[in-house]
């Protein structure tokens, strides 16, 4: 499996929508591809779409930390969208409680969040 | 206790952690799990496999469908040939990693089942057994 998860621009934003399932390599490959994209388009903000995701273990919930510690370092925000209620309760149960990522219920949800969260307050 | 069905899978290479994920979702399904029981058993699965390739070098996990009188139940046999666990009790606490990860393999997979049992001794390899009924 050496396919990619592809990474869409939306103006300043990147938008990564996981519609396969997340084998590890997949995972960590997705990690480096947005932390690389954010810097070579100097995007403000990442939205990870995990709607079509049946599981997130904790491998992946720790990549999926990893990518908003590393957009944090590069000055940009990242916000998990569309996460599924049977897989939220199961991170909880196992105590991984996602911290330090934000999180939306869907895509537009997560790019209003994005664009309050990345507008500067004006000069003066 | 009746084994209904029983399934053997390899755990040699990542791959392996999907497909099982996929076999486990099949068979919760097939059982009648609900959505919730199944999403904790399947991600449990993810757990322990991914376990018994990085710190068992591999091994293999039986699929069980169980009947017990009235109860039906899936239960996973996860087990490797590996360097063994020396102090399980350290072992299953939160946050103990020797890897990489968030050390919640083993603790996080015993919160999302209702039977958890593990045995290993060092040099003898691991085997964790986990079960869910259904409700």
């Amino acid at each position: 499996m050496n396919s990619r998860i592809p990474i869409l621009k939306i103006g300043s934003f990147l938008l990564a929508s996981i519609q396969v399932e997340l084998d590890d390599e997949l995972a960590v490959s997705l990690q480096e591809d947005l932390t690389q994209a954010i810097t070579k388009h100097g995007a403000k903000g990442v939205l990870i779409d995990v709607s079509s995701m049946e599981i997130i273990d904790s491998f992946i919930g720790r990549v999926l930390g990893n990518v908003a510690a590393c957009s944090r370092i590069l000055d940009a925000v990242t916000v998990v969208v569309g996460m599924r209620p049977a897989v939220a309760i199961t991170l909880v149960e196992m105590g991984v409680g996602l911290h330090g990522i934000r999180t939306a219920l869907n895509v537009d949800r997560g790019l209003a969040l994005l664009r309050e969260a990345t507008e500067r307050p004006a000069a003066g | 206790m009746k084994v209904v069905r029983e399934e053997t899978l390899p755990i040699r290479e990542k791959a392996d952690i999907v497909r099982i994920r996929q076999q486990v979702r099949a068979w919760t399904g097939e059982l009648g799990f609900g959505l919730v029981e199944q999403t904790k058993m399947i991600t449990a699965a993810s757990e322990l496999a991914r376990n018994t390739l990085d710190h068992g070098a591999g091994g293999h996990v039986e699929i069980r469908d169980l009947s017990d009188g009235e109860r039906r139940g899936l239960r996973l046999v996860f087990a490797d040939e590996g360097p063994g666990i020396a102090d399980l009790q350290i072992a299953l606490q939160d946050g103990y990693t020797t890897g990489t990860g968030m050390g919640l393999g083993l603790s996080g997979a015993k919160r999302l089942v209702n039977d958890f049992e593990i045995e290993s001794e060092p040099g003898q390899g691991t085997t964790v057994t986990i079960t869910r009924w259904l409700t």
